[in-house]
C-alpha cells in the first residue's frame, strides 16, 4: 500500500508544533547570550525547555492519532524562506512524530541526568545551551517538510555535535576528535547537498510532497544517483563504512553527549533520511537500496568486531552503536516491513543504548572518570542501581527473548533473510558477535575481582542520575514487545512509509534464523564468560593475536584513511601547490594584483580636493547628458 | 470672484511628517528658552517621542487604508512605497538617535577653533551641542519628504531640508575636528554643486513639460515622446542630482571623505537614512516622471550601475580606514540597488523590483547602523581607532564585539542566513526577471570582490595577534549596546524568517507609486 497523501494543516496543536523546535532554540539562545548571568539556573532552564518540547510532542502525537489513518500526514506551512524557492514548514506524520518523541523523551532524560553528571563542571551552563541547540536542530531535521529544512537541521546537529565533542577543548584529544568528526561529516554533507541540488533540478521542488507525489517520471539512473548521494550523506552522519572513523573518537565528549547524540539520536539521522526518501529513492530491489544494505551489513560486522577488542568502555559502546545502526540501515533497504523494523529498532536502540551509555557514565562518575574496563571489576555491589539497569540494557541489546531488542532486531533479521539470504545470515553472525562483546563488557565491569586504581572509591550516583537510568531501562524491557507484537508500530507507521502488500506479517517466535540467532548469542556470551568471567582479567592488555590488533586499531580504518586519502591527498595538494605556484597563481595573483593595482591607481583619483571631486561630477554629468542625448536620438 | 481658493491639505495623511517637523521646532524652542543644563534631558525625550509617535502615525495611516490619491494638491504622494519608506526611515532614525545620544562623539563647542584654549575650556566646562537633536530631526523630516515628494519643486525643497542640517552635523565631531570640518565643507560644496544640477535639470524639464508635477511630466512625455533635447538634458541633470545623493559613480567621490570625517553616529544616519530616502526619490523620478522615457535612460543607468558596483568593490580593497571601507561598501551596495531600479517592465515586474529594493533597504540600513555602532566602540587615545591595523586581533580581546561585527560584515557580503543574502537575492532575482542578466553577473562578481575585503577584516580581527597597545573597547552606553543588539537581532531574524518584512514590502510595492 502506498503512503498516505500529505495534506495541508492549520490550527490545533499540530499547527503549533513549531513550538517543539522553538522552545529549545529559545533556551539555547538565552543561555548563550545570557552568558555567566545564567550560570546559576541555566541547567534548569535547559531541562525545562527540553521537557516542554516533549510535552508539545506528546500532545501533538495524541492529536495526530485522533485523525483517521489515511489523514495522518499533515504539512504545516510556516513561512516563505527563500522567496519563490523554499517555503519553511513541518511535516507531522507517524514517522516524524516517532522521532520527535524519541528525541525529546530520551533527550529530556539525558538533560536531567546531565544535571548530576556535569554538576562539578564550570561550563555546565554552556553544556546545556549546546544540548538545547542540538535538540532544536535535530527536531528541525526530522520535522521539516522539505529537504532544505532537513539540511539546515542536518548541519545544525553537526555543529552541536562538533561543539559537544570538543566540549573540553583544553584537551587536545577532544579538540582533534571534534575536528575529525566535522571533517569526515563534510564528505557526507557534500553528498547530501549535491543530492538535494539534483532533487531540485529533477523535480523542481524540494518539499517531500513535491518530490514524493510528483507526477514526473525521471530516469532510473538519475534516481539511483540521487539515492547514492543521499546514502553518502547518511553514511557520514550515521558513521557507516566508509565514513565511520569519527564516531569512535567522538567519545571524547562528555558521556551524556555520547548517549544522546552519538548513540540515541543524531547518528540515526542517516536511517531517517533513507526511510523518509525510501519510496522514491530506495525502493525495494533498487541499486541504491542494495548499496544501503551492503553498507549496513559491512558496518554491523565492522562495528561488532571493533567492539570485541576495545578496553575503553565508551569505545566499546561506540562500536556497538555503529553495529546497531548497521542493522537499521540494512533493514531500511527492504521496503515497508524493513522500514517498520528499522525505525522500531532505532527507537528501542535509542532507549537501551542511552541506558547503557548513561550506565557507563555512572560507572565513570564513580571511578574518577576511568574508562578502561581493565581497571573495573566487581562493581555490581558498589553500584547496584547502575548494575541492574545496565544489565537490562545489556539483555535488551543482545536480543534476550522478550526484551525490546529481541523483537526489533529479530524482525530485521527475518525480513532480510526473506529477501537476501547472504546478508541475512551475516546479520545473524553479527548478533552472535554482539552477544560476545556485550557480555565481555558486563563481565569485565561488574564481575570478577577488583582491579581498581588505588584512589578509586566507587559510590552510587545521585538520584538525578539513577532515575533516568531506571526509566530508560523500563523502556528497554517493554517497548520492543509493545511496538512489534500485533504489528502495532507497522500499522502506525503505515501512512508515512507505506504498508506491506498482504498486510502485517505475523510474529513467529520459533523460526530457523530466530533460533540460530539465539544460539549464536548464547555461544558468544559463553565464550565471553570463559575468557573474562571465569578467569581473572589482566590489568594490562595482552598483546593478542593479529585479529585482536586488527580490531583494536578500528580495523585499520584510520590507517586506511591515512594511506588512501590523507597521504595521496597531501601529495595531490603538493602537486597542486606546485602547479598553482607556477601556473594558476600567475593568473589569479595577476588578477588580484590587477584589481589591487587598479584599486591603488584609482585611489589616487581620490585626491581629497573638493575641486577635483566637483570636476569629476561635472565630467560625469556631461557624460550622462551626452549619453542620454546619444541614446535618445538614435 | 471671491479671492483665492484655499488648498486642501490632508492633515491625517501628512501627520507623520508634521509630527517630525513639529518635534524639530519644539527642539529649537528648547534651545532658545530652556536653561543649558536642562536641554539635554529635554531634547532626547522630545526627539524620541517625535520619531516613535510619527512611526505610530504611519501605522495609523496604513490601518486607515493606503491613500490612492496624492495629498496636498498632488504635491506629496503618501502611497504604499512612501509609507513603507517612512517607516523604515523612522526605525533607522530611532536607532541612529540612540547612537547620537552618546556625548563622546560630538564637539564641546563648534565655534572654538581646534587646538585653542577656548576649545579646552569648552571641554573642561563639559559643554555639549544639544542642537544636534533638532538638526537631526529636520534632516529626518527632509528624508521623509524627499521620498514622498510628488513634484520636483517639493522634492528640491526636501533635498535641501534633508541636506543642510547634515552638512552642519558632519562638522561636529569631537575628535579630529579638522578632518570633520573639512568633511563638512566638502559635503556642503559638492552638495550645493549637485543641487544646482538638480535645479537646472528641473528648469529644463519644466521648459519641456510646462509643469513640475511628476504626473504632469509623465503625461507630457506620453503625448510627445522622447526626442526632445531639452528634456533629455534635463532628465540627465535631474539624474545627476539624485545619483549624487545615493553615491553612484562617478558622483561618489564625497562619500568616503564625508563618512570618515563625520561623527560616526551621523555617518550611521546618513549611510542608512539618506540612502533610503534618496532611493525613494530616484524611483519616483525615474519610474513615475520619466517612466515613459525608460528606453532612453536605461542604457545610461546600466553604465552607472556597473561603474558604481565595480568602483565601490575595487576601491574598497585598498582602504585602510574602517569608515572609508564601509563608505566604499555603501557605494557598491548603491550599485546593487540600482540594478533593481533598472529592472522595469510591466506592472508585475515593477512591483517585483520595488519589493526587492524595499527589502534591501531595510536589511542594509539596519545592518549599517549596527556596523557603525560597533565602530564607535573601538577606541584609542585619539578617539575612534579607525585604522584597520588597529583592529588586528580584536577577536582575541573582545570576542563578542568582534563576532557581532564579523556577522555584520557577512551580512554585507550577502552570506545566507543573514538579512543581506535575502536583500541581494530579492534584488538580483527581480533584475534577472527584468532581463538585466549581464548586470546581475557584474553584481555577483562585484559581490565576490567585495567579499574579499569583508572577510579580510574578519581574518584581521580573529587571526592576527593583537597589538600590545591596541585600542580599548569602550564600555557601551545602554543606547549603543541597544543599537548593536537590535541591529544584530534584525540581521539574524531577517536572515532566517524574512517573510513578514518581505510580505510588507510586497504589499507596499503592489500598489506601486501613485501619481
Amino acid at each position: 500500500m502506498e503512503p498516505a497523501k500529505i495534506v495541508e494543516h492549520a490550527g490545533g496543536v499540530i499547527g503549533a508544533s513549531w513550538l517543539m523546535i522553538a522552545l529549545p532554540l529559545l533556551g539555547a539562545a538565552i543561555l548563550l547570550l545570557g552568558g555567566r548571568r545564567t550560570d546559576r539556573w541555566g541547567h534548569l532552564l535547559g531541562v525545562a525547555m527540553s521537557l516542554a518540547s516533549f510535552v508539545v510532542a506528546v500532545v501533538t502525537f495524541f492529536e495526530l492519532i485522533g485523525l483517521p489513518g489515511g489523514e495522518r500526514r499533515r504539512a504545516v506551512g510556516l513561512f516563505e524562506f527563500i522567496p519563490g524557492l523554499v517555503d519553511m514548514g513541518l511535516l507531522i506524520d507517524p514517522l516524524s512524530i516517532s522521532f520527535a518523541l524519541l528525541i525529546t523523551g530520551v533527550g529530556s532524560l539525558i538533560h536531567i541526568y546531565s544535571i548530576g553528571y556535569m554538576s562539578h563542571d564550570p561550563g555546565r551552563r554552556r553544556f546545556f545551551s549546546y544540548l538545547n541547540l542540538f535538540v532544536a536542530a535535530m527536531l528541525l531535521l526530522v520535522l521539516s517538510h522539505n529537504y532544505v529544512g532537513l539540511y539546515i537541521g542536518w548541519e545544525g546537529v553537526g555543529l552541536a555535535s562538533y561543539l559537544l565533542i570538543g566540549f573540553w577543548q583544553y584537551k587536545p584529544s577532544a579538540a582533534t576528535a571534534a575536528q575529525k568528526a566535522f571533517i569526515v561529516n563534510r564528505v557526507g554533507d557534500f553528498g547530501l547537498a549535491i543530492g538535494i541540488f539534483t532533487i531540485w533540478t529533477t523535480f523542481g521542488s524540494v518539499t517531500f510532497q513535491g518530490v514524493f507525489e510528483s507526477t514526473l517520471k525521471p530516469e532510473q539512473g538519475v534516481l539511483t544517483a540521487i539515492g547514492l548521494l543521499l546514502l553518502l550523506g547518511a553514511c557520514g552522519k550515521s558513521a557507516q563504512v566508509p565514513l565511520q572513523s569519527w564516531l569512535l573518537d567522538a567519545m571524547e565528549g562528555p558521556t551524556p553527549v555520547s548517549a544522546l547524540i552519538h548513540a540515541a539520536t543524531m547518528v540515526t539521522a542517516g536511517v531517517y533520511l533513507v526511510v523518509r526518501s525510501g519510496a522514491v529513492f530506495f525502493p525495494e530491489g533498487s541499486t541504491a537500496a542494495l548499496f544501503a544494505a551492503i553498507v549496513g551489513t559491512v558496518t554491523l560486522l565492522a562495528g561488532a568486531i571493533i567492539g570485541m577488542a576495545k578496553d575503553d568502555i565508551k569505545k566499546g559502546l561506540a562500536g556497538s552503536t555503529m553495529s546497531q545502526i548497521g542493522y537499521m540501515m540494512l533493514g531500511a533497504a527492504f521496503g515497508p516491513v524493513g522500514y517498520a523494523f528499522a525505525i522500531g529498532h532505532l527507537i528501542t536502540h535509542g532507549f537501551f543504548k542511552a541506558n547503557l551509555f548513561l550506565g557507563a557514565g555512572s560507572v565513570m562518575h564513580a571511578m574518577n572518570d576511568e574508562v578502561n574496563m581493565r581497571r573495573y571489576g566487581a562493581l555490581r555491589k558498589a553500584l547496584p542501581v547502575t548494575f541492574y539497569t545496565f544489565l537490562i540494557g545489556y539483555l535488551a541489546i543482545i536480543g534476550f527473548p522478550l526484551l525490546s531488542g529481541y523483537f526489533t532486531k529479530d524482525g530485521i533479521i527475518e525480513t532480510v533473510i526473506h529477501h537476501n539470504e547472504v546478508l541475512g545470515w551475516l546479520a545473524v553472525l553479527g548478533a552472535g558477535l554482539t552477544g560476545f562483546y556485550m557480555s565481555r563488557m558486563v563481565f569485565m565491569t561488574f564481575f570478577g575481582e577488583k582491579r581498581w586504581a588505588d584512589d578509586a572509591h566507587p559510590h552510587e550516583s545521585p538520584a538525578v542520575m539513577t532515575i533516568p537510568l531506571v526509566l530508560l531501562s523500563i523502556g528497554s524491557i517493554f517497548l520492543g514487545g509493545y511496538l512489534v507484537l500485533g504489528g502495532r508500530f507497522m500499522t502506525f507507521l503505515g501512512p508515512a512509509v507505506g504498508m506491506p502488500e498482504g498486510g502485517v506479517p505475523a510474529f513467529h517466535p520459533f523460526t530457523v534464523p530466530g533460533l540460530a540467532t539465539l544460539a549464536l548469542v548464547a555461544v558468544g556470551a559463553a565464550i565471553a564468560w570463559l575468557r573474562y568471567g571465569r578467569v581473572p582479567v589482566p590489568v594490562t592488555a595482552p598483546r593478542g593475536s593479529f585479529l585482536t590488533t586488527f580490531a583494536r586499531r578500528d580495523l585499520y580504518g584510520d590507517a586506511l584513511n591515512e594511506s588512501l586519502f590523507m597521504r595521496p591527498g597531501q601529495w595531490l595538494t603538493r602537486i597542486a601547490v606546485f602547479f598553482d605556484n607556477r601556473g594558476v597563481d600567475g593568473l589569479v595573483n595577476g588578477l588580484a594584483a590587477g584589481i589591487g593595482g587598479t584599486s591603488g591607481r584609482l585611489r589616487r583619483v581620490q585626491t581629497g580636493f573638493a575641486r577635483s571631486y566637483a570636476l569629476s561630477i561635472l565630467f560625469g554629468a556631461a557624460v550622462v547628458a551626452g549619453a542620454l542625448l546619444l541614446v535618445g536620438n538614435l | 470672484m471671491n479671492g483665492i481658493q484655499p488648498p486642501t491639505i490632508e492633515y491625517g495623511q501628512l501627520s507623520p511628517l508634521l509630527l517630525v517637523f513639529g518635534a524639530a521646532i519644539v527642539g529649537v524652542l528648547i534651545e532658545a528658552l530652556a536653561p543649558r543644563y536642562l536641554r539635554k534631558s529635554l531634547q532626547m525625550p522630545v526627539t524620541l517621542l517625535g520619531l516613535v509617535g510619527a512611526f505610530a502615525l504611519v501605522l495609523t495611516v496604513v490601518m486607515q487604508g493606503v491613500p490612492t490619491k496624492a495629498a496636498a494638491e498632488g504635491a506629496i504622494a503618501v502611497d504604499g512605497p512612501a509609507l513603507f519608506i517612512w517607516g523604515v526611515i523612522l526605525v533607522l532614525a530611532v536607532i541612529s538617535v540612540l547612537l547620537i545620544n552618546d556625548d563622546n562623539e560630538f564637539v564641546a563647542s563648534a565655534a572654538a577653533v581646534p587646538g585653542t584654549p577656548e576649545e579646552e575650556d569648552a571641554i573642561a566646562a563639559g559643554g555639549a551641542h544639544t542642537e544636534i537633536y533638532p538638526l537631526a530631526l529636520f534632516a529626518i523630516g527632509g528624508m521623509m519628504l524627499f521620498a514622498s515628494a510628488n513634484d520636483l519643486l517639493i522634492m528640491f525643497v526636501a533635498l535641501e531640508v534633508m541636506s543642510l542640517p547634515l552638512y552642519l552635523l558632519c562638522g561636529l565631531a569631537r575628535r579630529r575636528r579638522l578632518l570633520s570640518q573639512e568633511a563638512s565643507v566638502k559635503y556642503f560644496l559638492l552638495g550645493a554643486f549637485s543641487s544646482a544640477f538638480f535645479l537646472y535639470g528641473m528648469a529644463l524639464v519644466y521648459g519641456f513639460a510646462g509643469t513640475v508635477s511628476l504626473a504632469g511630466i509623465s503625461d507630457a512625455l506620453g503625448a510627445v515622446g522622447g526626442q526632445n533635447t531639452l528634456l533629455l538634458i534635463g532628465a540627465g541633470m535631474l539624474g545627476v542630482g539624485l545619483l549624487f545623493k545615493i553615491g553612484a559613480a562617478p558622483f561618489q567621490a564625497w562619500k568616503p571623505d564625508v563618512y570618515q570625517g563625520a561623527p560616526t553616529p551621523i555617518t550611521a544616519l546618513m549611510a542608512s537614512g539618506t540612502l533610503v530616502a534618496a532611493f525613494g526619490a530616484v524611483l519616483r523620478v525615474f519610474w513615475v516622471a520619466l517612466g515613459n522615457l525608460d528606453w532612453d535612460w536605461r542604457p545610461v543607468m546600466w553604465g552607472v550601475a556597473i561603474l558604481t558596483m565595480v568602483a565601490g568593490a575595487v576601491l574598497a580593497i585598498t582602504q585602510t580606514d574602517i569608515k572609508r571601507m564601509l563608505a566604499y561598501s555603501s557605494i557598491a551596495h548603491a550599485g546593487f540597488l540600482l540594478t533593481g531600479v533598472i529592472a522595469t517592465g510591466a506592472e508585475a515586474q515593477n512591483a517585483l523590483s520595488l519589493k526587492g529594493i524595499l527589502f534591501y533597504l531595510v536589511a542594509y540600513g539596519i545592518t549599517t547602523v549596527g556596523a557603525f555602532a560597533v565602530v564607535t566602540m573601538v577606541r584609542d587615545a585619539g578617539g575612534e581607532a579607525g585604522h584597520l591595523s588597529r583592529w588586528a586581533g580584536l577577536g582575541k580581546r573582545s570576542p563578542a564585539l568582534a563576532g557581532v561585527f564579523a556577522f555584520f560584515l557577512l551580512a554585507f557580503a550577502g552570506i545566507p542566513l543573514t538579512s543581506g543574502f535575502f536583500g541581494k537575492y530579492a534584488v538580483f532575482a527581480a533584475a534577472v526577471a527584468g532581463g538585466a542578466v549581464p548586470l546581475v553577473i557584474v553584481g555577483v562578481v562585484s559581490s565576490a570582490v567585495a567579499a574579499f575585503f569583508y572577510v579580510r577584516v574578519i581574518v584581521l580581527m580573529f587571526f592576527s595577534e593583537p597589538a600590545p597597545d591596541g585600542p580599548t573597547i569602550a564600555v557601551p552606553s545602554v543606547g549603543t549596546a541597544g543599537v548593536v543588539a537590535i541591529a544584530a537581532a534584525a540581521t539574524v531574524v531577517l536572515g532566517i524568517y524574512p517573510e513578514p518584512v518581505l510580505r510588507l514590502a510586497e504589499d507596499a510595492a503592489s500598489t506601486l507609486f501613485i501619481r
